[in-house]
């Protein structure tokens, strides 16, 4: 037993499990010295005879098991391998198997041991090379022998042992390298090993087929039938047919399971006498289920479930006998009630698919009650989470209101672990089955209210969608958030909820003398210092909408816009937004107000974010059967009887709108191409329409795209007709931005088309998307606005071309402008240190990643312009890096679709000369190249 | 990095198919480590301290299951050693716990009354018992008769 001699010579057994050595430090002392002796052993001038090296390896690996490294001893291993004794040769094997490395000096030699021992027609030998192969399977093994083993396989003298070993060392290089391993004959005869003699034959070639079925479905179609008649032998067969296979009173369970997951990887088979034959096994299986136990043990019940549960399987995914699903369904369901933790949950999670085949789905939601009292009374969490799964799969619009009910009220107790996943599947369901929005609305606010932490953006975002595009919603919607802000102590969430709704909203319920104007505004501010500068700001701009909406009020706000709190905020963007507020209420009349502060527009549908998160939470799989939740919900959300048209002539409503179409939240562009066609039409396809003529850039349209590259607002066109005005915002690879069309005329624009042309690339690199057509007639001295969503898929130079025609008196006017989208805009800033930014900066130092140029300065050298511009240009200015004070450095990140680039640039002025000079250096040498070109040109 | 490539794998790869087997102790000392993914020593030890991170905290009332990464871990407990075998999310869970005890009687058998030592001493008879059992992380043989004749015709060659 002891050949290696370990436990006599290297330890003493007395100490026990806890280490093998008194303390840790003895340890390591102990084996140090057995490493050195060892070294010494395998150096020494005496070769070592085959039982000693043996001793040794065993003793390196048993040393390495422990948690020791061994950078030794790899030769040696490998010359046991050529070893004729079988202790010998095992331990070399094991010793590769567990501490091989490519080291492809010793690769060879490995190989070269393995294929003597292969053509050794000695079982045992080649039973150790096989599994060494199946336990390494590297690219050189699976050049060496993948076209060794099929022959191995199927030759008619090899013994069954080796013959399992093979099939499996096959289906191991076969995952690796599937390229090297040949199809050819042996494949038909592997399909015909199903019909074995030898049941562990059968167990190892099913794996084996399974394998190759899945990617080679024709070839292996054969394997159906043999299967299916496998199966049925198996399991008609009396408990004692099988013999060695069979474990506690089942027959081959292993082999039962595997040969149901053949099948699940073909539809139901076609010839009806398989599929009968088939039918029959799986109410043969489903019977036993019913029948009394032929043993009490534990390991009884689980094989025979075992197998029950791969059928079942095999059902659901035949997704075709009514009759079989159903039966699964009970049969799952008295599972539910089981005293056996494994099977509650098991039935759980396979009832979760059983819940969208249409055939059984009614069946499932009979057991409701029972998942519900599962929620409340299992012990262990994920046996909870699977019943939260559950009901999430039954849920439809007849018992909704109870299972969001029921999954609102677990939450107060969920584990904190898995409250996200459960308030976005509240949140999804509610808004699903939603027949009544007040309800919809109740439920998304006691969200809040219960897990206010966990109730991401997408979940209030789209609340507020929901409620501003739906009218019969909003006064309900007023009063409810009134009250639930009454509360002492409120969410964050629902103050952005409230603030934002009573800022839409807040006039609906005014009439009421306890919810009037000054009660609703002091409710609000009541929350405001608590509050995140966020949330803040999205106030500020509730309460400019009550300028808007209540005249009475304005003195108050007034005073509270023009307190020092808020005038001289020390962050910039409350600030910014307490000073242009308190302008604008005072500098503008009530028209102007009206139109600037107009409601908000209903949101254009576009994919869920919601369900986007909780796809990218669980994985695509688990949310498939949510495929048809899109589906619904533009028709329940938008197709009501409402679609208002945007409002074509109000001025960019100021900040409310980027708090809420959360550029960050969901990119409004598709990933794929957009469809070209439909009246709504995403991108313009001007390719197609022969008839208009793109007119020429409009000249001195250059010096103005220049003009845009540090700022995002301003002028893009003017001429005796027409007013281009922009503005933009950016964040990470997505932008929008507002088109303004200005009439300077008296006389009406008709036909006035604007399109959006970008590059003629198959996939450009930038995409602009415009997001509602305009209307075609424009009145004299009017205003349209226009939204182009923008993303930047990859670096680009050129910029989408904005062309615009329109009919002016008798005349057809043709315009075109480049957008002044430029690939800075989509920079984030990036702040560090002195020491960070030259380590990055000498990392850059490759020639292709730098791109330099001096040039003449354009306009006066002013400190502090060229500060604003590197600001404006998106990099971060970094102050004391550069250790010439006189010089600006700038890092930042460029945010494409495909990847994130990193830029430093460094600017260096020289006033005596007049010259700059600009260095740009970022991983890409396209984009040093394009970025270098933009800066340079502002100074 | 790595995880990510693990969810990738996971995705291209299905079929019943073992990514590793441990068996631990109370303490979190490895009795066996057999893996089928390749993993440098890091992470082994990093999953190995997961494993044993979670497996050890549940009691006789939960399931033999855990979610693991994008994996599951079954498992199953003998007096102080938890086997555990990590599998994709949709294999099927009782035939890998049955494959779990079908090994230990095994061991039990061929060591007589096997304990935690036995497994420490005779680490390399133990692997060769799992390759009997297992290879390329599948269900290689599950004929207890035919795995303990196999392994003394073996052992007859020492």
């Amino acid at each position: 037993m002891r050949s290696c001699g370990l436990s006599v010579c290297l330890f003493h057994r007395g100490d026990g499990c806890n280490g093998l050595c008194k303390s840790k430090e003895a340890e390591i002392k102990r084996i140090n010295k057995e490493l050195a002796n060892i070294r010494s052993k395998f150096k020494g001038d005496k070769a070592l005879d085959g039982y000693s090296k043996k001793k040794y390896v065993c003793k390196l690996l048993f040393i390495f098991l422990l948690g020791h490294d061994i950078d030794f001893g790899h030769m040696e291993a490998v010359n046991l391998l050529s070893s004729n004794r079988y202790t010998e040769k095992q331990i070399g094997y094991l010793f590769i198997s567990v501490l091989v490395n490519s080291n492809s000096e010793l690769i060879r030699l490995i190989n070269n041991a393995i294929k003597n021992d292969l053509a050794s027609r000695n079982p045992t030998f080649m039973g150790l090379a096989l599994h060494c192969i199946a336990s390494v399977g590297s690219r050189e093994m699976a050049e060496a022998f993948a076209g060794e083993i099929p022959k191995v396989l199927v030759a008619g003298d090899t013994m069954d042992s080796v013959k399992q070993s093979a099939a499996l060392c096959l289906l191991r290089l076969y995952r690796t390298s599937p390229d090297l391993v040949p199809m050819g004959d042996w494949t038909s005869r592997v399909v015909h090993l199903l019909n074995d003699q030898h049941l562990g034959v059968v167990t190892a070639a099913t794996s084996l087929i399974t394998t190759l079925a899945q990617k080679n479905p024709e070839e292996f179609k054969t394997s159906v039938s043999l299967a299916v008649s496998r199966l049925s032998r198996i399991v008609t067969s009396a408990s004692t047919d099988l013999q060695d296979y069979t474990y506690y009173f089942v027959p081959a369970p292993w082999l039962s399971v595997k040969l149901l997951r053949l099948l699940q990887c073909y539809p139901p088979p076609e010839d009806p006498a398989v599929r009968g034959r088939l039918t029959e096994c799986l109410e043969t299986i489903l019977n036993k289920a019913q029948e009394p136990p032929k043993s009490k043990k534990v390991q009884h019940s689980n094989a025979k479930n075992a197998v029950l549960f791969e059928a079942i399987s095999l059902i659901i995914h035949h997704d075709s006998e009514p009759n079989l699903l159903v039966r699964a369904c009970n049969q799952l369901g008295q599972f539910l009630q089981h005293r056996e933790t494994n099977l509650r949950y098991l039935a759980l999670e396979s009832m979760c698919t059983l819940a969208s085949s249409e055939f059984s789905h009614e069946a499932v939601k009979t057991h409701i009650e029972t998942v519900i009292n599962a929620l409340k009374t299992e012990r262990d969490v994920s046996v909870r989470q699977r019943a939260v799964d559950l009901l999430y799969a039954m849920c439809d619009r007849s018992n909704a209101p109870q299972i969001v009910a029921e999954m609102l009220s677990y939450l107060e107790t969920a584990d904190y672990s898995i409250r996200e996943e459960i308030v976005l599947k509240v949140a999804i369901l509610a808004e699903k089955y939603a027949v009544d929005y007040t309800w919809y609305v109740d439920t998304i606010l006691n969200l809040i209210r219960i897990a206010g932490d966990y109730v991401s953006e997408e979940v209030w975002y789209r609340v507020i969608q929901i409620v501003i595009n739906r009218d019969d919603v909003q006064g309900y919607a007023a009063k409810t958030v009134f009250e639930a802000l009454q509360a002492p102590a409120c969410h964050e969430n629902l103050v952005k909820v409230g603030g934002y709704i009573l800022g839409e909203f807040g006039n609906l319920i005014a009439g009421d003398p306890r919810s009037s104007p000054l009660i609703q505004f002091n409710l609000l501010h009541s929350k405001f210092h608590l509050c995140s500068v966020p949330t803040r700001a999205l106030l500020l701009s509730t309460y400019i909408k009550f300028v808007n909406l209540f005249p009475e009020v304005k003195p108050t706000i007034q005073d509270v816009l023009r307190s020092d709190s808020q005038l001289r905020n020390a962050d910039v963007e409350l600030q910014q937004r307490a000073v242009e507020y308190l302008r604008l209420s005072t500098v503008a009349s009530t028209d102007i107000l009206a139109t600037v502060l107009e409601e908000m527009p209903p949101f254009p549908e576009r994919e869920s974010s919601i369900l986007a998160k909780l796809k990218k939470k669980k994985g695509p799989s688990t949310v498939t059967d949510l495929e048809d939740t899109k589906r619904e919900r533009s028709v329940d959300v938008n197709g009501g009887p409402e679609p208002a048209p945007a409002s074509t002539s109000a001025m960019s409503t100021p900040s409310p709108s980027a708090d809420l179409l959360g550029l960050g939240a969901a990119p409004p562009a598709p990933a794929g191409p957009p469809p070209s066609s439909g009246g709504g039409g995403l991108l313009v396809d001007v390719f197609s329409d022969s008839a208009s003529v793109v007119a020429p850039l409009a000249p001195g349209s250059e010096d103005n795209f220049a003009r845009f590259v540090c700022k995002n607002n301003g002028v893009l066109f003017e001429n005796q007709l027409l007013q281009i005005g922009l503005k933009s915002e950016f964040r990470q690879n997505l932008g929008r931005m507002f088109i303004f069309y200005g009439n300077k005329t008296s006389t009406q624009f008709l036909n006035f088309t604007p399109t959006l042309i970008c590059s003629d690339d198959l996939q450009p690199n930038i995409l602009g998307f415009i997001t509602k057509p305009v209307d075609p007639t424009v009145e004299g001295g009017a205003q349209v606005q226009q939204v182009v969503n923008i993303e930047c898929v990859s670096d680009f130079t050129e910029a989408p071309v904005l062309n615009i025609q329109f009919r002016y008196g008798g005349t057809f006017q043709n315009v075109s402008v480049q957008l002044p989208i430029t690939l800075n805009k989509f920079f984030q800033p990036t702040e560090m240190a002195s020491q960070d930014f030259f380590q990055r900066w000498k990392q850059l130092s490759n020639p292709q990643q730098e791109v330099q140029n001096i040039f003449k300065a354009k306009h006066p050298m002013d400190t502090e312009v060229t500060k604003a511009k590197i600001i404006g240009f998106g990099s971060a200015l970094l102050e004391e890096v550069d250790p010439n004070p006189a010089n600006f450095v700038g890092a930042g990140i460029i945010h494409t679709k495909t990847t994130q680039i990193g830029c430093l640039l460094r600017l260096e002025p020289n006033l005596q000369a007049q010259m700059y000079r600009l260095t740009l250096r970022t991983s890409k040498e396209a984009v040093s190249q394009r970025l270098c070109e933009l800066l340079s040109a502002q100074f | 990095m790595r995880l990510k490539r693990l969810g990738e794998l996971c995705k291209r790869r299905e079929g019943l198919e073992i990514r590793f087997i441990l068996i631990q102790n109370r303490a979190g000392k490895t009795r066996l480590a057999k893996w089928y993914m390749q993993f440098d020593d890091d992470e082994k030890q990093k999953l190995i301290e997961e494993v044993h991170a979670v497996v050890t905290v549940r009691d006789a009332k939960h399931t033999n299951f855990v979610e693991f990464r994008n994996f599951k871990i079954i498992y199953r407990r003998y007096a102080g050693l938890y086997f555990c075998i990590c599998v994709d999310v949709n294999d099927n869970n009782l035939a890998y716990l049955e494959a779990i005890h079908n090994f230990v009687e095994v061991l039990n058998e061929y060591f007589h009354n096997v304990c935690e030592l036995d497994l420490v001493f005779n680490f390399y008879k133990v692997y060769t018992v799992v390759d009997e059992m297992f290879l390329a992380g599948e269900i290689r043989e599950t004929s207890q008769t035919k795995v303990l004749k196999q392994l003394l015709m073996l052992q007859s060659l020492e």
